[in-house]
């Protein structure tokens, strides 16, 4: 089946099998990519950075490495790409920010580390919301990002670069962060695999931060058990993160063919209804219909306390953002605005480096933090995630996994949102209540709407509950038959 | 006129000398070239997350125990946010709500009289960097460009925050005192007042005597040394006096010390002081510091200050000695427990460390460290004077050459020529001969003029070139004369 496509519509799985096959090399691999990004950044802006002569470095080590008979693993030799946001040792990394224009890293982030440990090539940098703080990758310094499926609409964000890349065949996988859905919701709107792993569990040293107790960094793939192989790649204790988790680690493969036969799932009755696109809630309704079919029981569960999720998220984040941006002043590295004194150098330098969304979220956060509204606003949002950490507790007594649609809606027309911060703010509604607990949450394609677009499902697990999400998810996939690719026509960039 | 009662609360930070520093691998090292103990973590670097430094942990545990707090259970850091250059991340990890030590208190002695300070709280944080202004005076406003050194950066710092019992400039500097060398007795800090790694701020308020209530505190700042301590709070507590007798009113506000011309000035106004917008820090974990931590800690405090005075004063000494004995260098302090134990007397032990070795260390420039003198051989010497093998006059000669490296106090006693004739019948001779030639003060003597037994003895010490021991000639001239 996969002999009919082109190398760069092949998931890892299958790109991996030829390799070891003796079929094509990571030098043909990380050429098809490269070729793939040739002809469609034009139309894309996927990458702010490709790093050919890095990638075809490595893929050639690949190449050689194998040859010699040592296999890293189910990554090696593939070409992935990075979020912009990831440190990577010697180039460039911007977080899609005027602030950090031109800043390199002296260091690689633990999961790039990771990756390059797994022998797998680094193609380059994807685009993103400024600061990852956005659903669409329109708040890039650099230019927005457009979705393949669609290039007059927006491929989701803030990790939008990576899942254009992916979903167009520019990388076989991709890492972004997800610090209220920029992981999944752009996985969604462009048609492919993306989650978030439990809080801690993959190290954030080298995240460029946003909101440190929310931010988590995981994987986007054309398949279920790809994002499995990457996420059994980057993730695991680090000592250079405080907040990584140093216990026992879930199965993710073991459980990916055994079906939802016996299994509860609860389907969160708060994610329906108003503001959610008629064409996601059927395509929601009838994955269910076969999960049940499958033999999983569907469960209606209510967690109230979502409908506030969305206010504790916008003070939590931006709060913390407040305090990890402060470090972006022009003092030692990025950008710099002179000014007649240090204080003026710092105010003209963040002033004139950030964007407007950025901005917002600074002065939203310092004004939450401020002394005498503390406690209205950052106190009580801590009481909302508490709150709700009870709610999903609780649920999760009664059932196995929680389902929900991903995203409300399709990709949305590039430009129809971005003046409306709100309703860009509500893209994430789905979403942004697993960041407030820190549990998984993974999205999967199951289905176009008749604009050709498509639409994520959503399957949800307590902490550490990745072995049963994948189990699920896989069975997702399945069911969804979902094989589409975007058909882009394809400019020479 | 009012009589006037200050009450100051004093804020020490105390730089720990982990070998590396709070958050991050990188050495804790003073004078270092400037921007080489750096990395991603103390620069602030984008995505470089802390990790906490379990050394720093122990010792600000120790330094709660040895100021008798209670230790936090359960301890949380928080970011203090504040723009600044020399803070790399332009917020500092530090704890707000829940210090890691708190309601403690110090035993401090004033004049000879133990006060008792309370310790409001001890909390962990991480130092900045230092800020060099480079062009005219190196003030900030007028210079023409600042340099950045980062490696104090993340150096660990204990904030210890006294609660406002001190009661006068006196007390102030004491309290500093016995606080820096409480921190230097457990091994935590270099404590070097003169590179920074303690540091004083004072608040100061006055108030009526016998009043209930606090007046408007004044918070001075830079204080080099303990003298300009005591001096900044005196000169505040006279300038507030001043304020008030005039009718006018404190300003509650943070005021600078000059040291040159002895006064201090006024720094900013509180009221538009910052709101640091404390939160959790959501990159470290809450930290336990269960039981057994907290035994394990306890049980490796060496013997603090308070309780070593406790213990001198039980030898025989007096306060003050003691005090000067408890507060000289580890090896000095040390000789005096081997020479009690070898059998030394107590007093003479202690006096002959705090008198002449410490000064012959000063005079010579010597580390204590080093120091040749044994125990037991300071033991030998207080033997020596009591048992009149030496004068005490001839024993500091003893003692020179002990502490020249000459060897043990008889030896170079003998080698110097210094052993008292002590030998009845050798000195019997030499009574004999000094009565034969004195004719006149026998008489004068048998006149009933018995103070010339002083000039008697005199005569046999020139005679024996300072050798005899002037109690034994003493009593063999009375016997004689009285025949």
């Amino acid at each position: 089946m996969s002999e009919d496509r082109a190398l760069h519509d092949l998931t890892i799985v299958e790109a991996g099998a030829r390799l070891r096959a003796g079929d094509t090399t990571a030098v043909e691999l990380l050429e098809a990519v490269l070729d793939r990004a040739h002809r469609t950044e034009a139309q894309l802006h996927a990458f702010l950075t490709l790093d050919r002569d890095g990638a075809m470095e490595a893929a050639e080590a690949a190449d050689d490495a194998l040859a010699a008979g040592e296999d890293r693993g189910p990554l090696h030799g593939i070409p992935m790409a990075l979020k912009d946001n990831l440190c990577t040792r010697g180039v460039e990394t911007t977080a899609a920010s005027q602030i950090l224009a031109g800043y390199i890293p002296p260091y690689d982030a633990t999961v790039v580390t990771r990756l390059r440990a797994a022998g797998s090539v680094i193609v380059g940098k994807t685009n993103l919301d400024e600061f990852a703080m956005g659903s669409s990758t329109e708040n890039s310094a650099y230019g927005p990002s457009f979705n393949p499926w669609d290039i007059s609409r927006v491929p989701g964000g803030s990790s939008g670069g990576s899942a254009a890349a992916v979903a167009v065949g520019s990388a076989f996988g991709a890492l972004g962060s997800d610090t209220g859905g920029s992981i999944r919701q752009p996985a969604s709107l462009t048609g492919i695999v993306g989650l978030k792993p439990t809080y801690g569990t993959v190290s954030r040293y080298g995240l460029i931060a946003f909101a440190s107790s929310l931010d988590q960094i995981g994987p986007l793939s054309k398949s279920v058990t790809d994002a499995a192989s990457i996420l059994e790649t980057i993730w695991g204790h680090d000592p250079l993160d405080a907040t990584s988790y140093s216990g026992e680690y879930p199965e993710l493969s073991a459980d990916l063919e055994k079906g939802v036969e016996g299994l509860r799932i609860g389907v969160v009755g708060e994610f329906a209804g108003e503001g959610y696109e008629p064409a996601v809630e059927s395509a929601i309704a009838r994955m269910l219909d076969r999960l049940s079919e499958a033999g999983a029981a569907i469960v209606e569960v209510s967690l109230p306390t979502v409908d506030i999720a969305l206010s504790a998220y916008y003070l939590v984040a931006p709060a913390e953002a407040s305090a990890n941006l402060a470090r972006f002043d022009g003092i030692r590295y990025g950008l710099r605005v002179d000014g007649a004194t240090a204080e003026e150098l710092m105010a003209k330098t963040r002033a004139q480096g950030f964007g407007p969304e950025v901005t917002r979220r600074v002065l939203l956060g310092t004004y939450a933090l401020s002394a005498g509204y503390y406690d209205a606003f950052y106190g009580q949002a801590q009481r909302v995630r508490a709150a709700l950490r009870d709610e999903f507790g609780a649920a999760y007594e009664q059932v196995d996994v929680l389902v929900s649609p991903t995203s409300p809606t399709v990709a949305f027309r590039a430009g129809d949102k971005v003046d409306d911060p709100l309703s860009m703010y509500l893209t994430d509604i789905c979403t942004n209540p697993l960041n407030l607990v820190g549990h998984p949450g993974i999205s999967v394609p199951v289905g176009l709407d008749d604009q050709g677009l498509p639409i994520g499902f959503q399957v949800m697990a307590p902490a550490l509950g990745e072995r049963v999400m994948f189990r699920v998810a896989a069975e997702v996939e399945r069911l969804a038959t979902f094989n589409s690719r975007p058909v882009l026509e394809e400019v020479a960039g | 006129m009012t009589s006037w009662e200050p009450v100051i609360g004093i804020e020490v930070h105390v730089e720990l000398s982990t070998r590396s520093k709070m958050f991050c691998g990188c050495a804790v090292s003073f004078g270092d070239e400037p921007n080489t103990n750096v990395c991603p973590v103390c620069l602030g670097l984008p995505g470089a997350l802390p990790v906490p430094n379990r050394q720093a942990m122990d010792w600000i545990m120790a330094i709660g125990l040895a100021l008798n707090c209670a230790i936090t259970e359960r301890s949380v850091f928080h970011r203090k946010n504040y723009f600044y250059a020399d803070l790399p991340k332009n917020y500092q990890i530090s704890q707000f709500d829940v210090p890691v030590c708190h309601d403690g208190y110090l035993d401090v002695v004033v004049e000879g009289q133990t006060r008792r300070v309370g310790i409001e709280r001890a909390h962990m944080e991480e130092d900045t960097g230092k800020s060099t202004h480079v062009g005219i005076g190196g003030r900030i406003h007028a210079a023409e460009s600042t340099l950045l050194d980062f490696n104090r950066s993340g150096v660990p710092l204990v904030e210890i925050v006294s609660k406002p019992d001190i009661r006068s400039a006196a007390e102030s500097r004491a309290y500093a005192q016995e606080l820096r060398s409480l921190v230097a007795e457990l091994g935590v800090s270099d404590a070097r007042l003169e590179e920074g790694s303690i540091r004083f701020d004072a608040n100061v308020s006055i108030r009526p005597q016998g009043a209930v209530g606090y007046g408007t505190k004044v918070e001075i700042k830079n204080m080099n040394s303990f003298r300009s301590l005591e001096r900044a709070v005196a000169h505040e507590i006279e300038r507030q006096a001043g304020v008030l007798e005039n009718g006018g009113d404190v300003i509650l506000e943070t005021r600078h010390w000059d040291e040159e011309a002895g006064l201090t000035h006024s720094m900013r106004n509180k009221e538009e002081s910052s709101d640091y917008r404390y939160f959790t820090e959501p990159d470290l974990v809450p930290m336990h510091m269960d039981e057994d931590w907290v035994e394990e800690v306890r049980s490796g405090l060496p013997e603090l200050p308070a309780a070593r005075r406790a213990r001198y004063v039980e030898f025989g000494l007096d306060v003050g000695h003691a005090g000067v004995l408890s507060d000289a260098p580890p090896t000095i302090r040390q000789l005096f427990d081997v020479a009690v134990g070898a059998g030394a007397a107590p007093k003479p032990a202690a006096n002959w460390l705090t008198g002449e070795v410490i000064g012959w260390l000063r005079r010579t420039e010597s580390d204590p460290v080093t120091v040749s003198l044994t125990g037991s051989q300071l033991a030998e010497l207080v033997a020596m004077v009591d048992d009149g093998t030496v004068s005490s006059t001839a024993a500091k000669e003893v003692l020179d050459g002990v502490l020249g490296g000459e060897g043990d106090p008889r030896a170079v006693a003998t080698a110097r020529d210094l052993i008292q004739i002590s030998d009845t019948s050798a000195l019997e001779a030499v009574v004999d001969e000094a009565l034969a030639e004195n004719p006149e003060a026998v008489a004068n003597y048998e006149g009933g003029e018995t103070k010339v037994v002083g000039f008697l003895v005199g005569q046999v010490m020139r005679a024996t070139q300072g050798k005899a021991d002037p109690k034994l000639v003493n009593e063999l001239l009375t016997k004689r004369l009285r025949g």
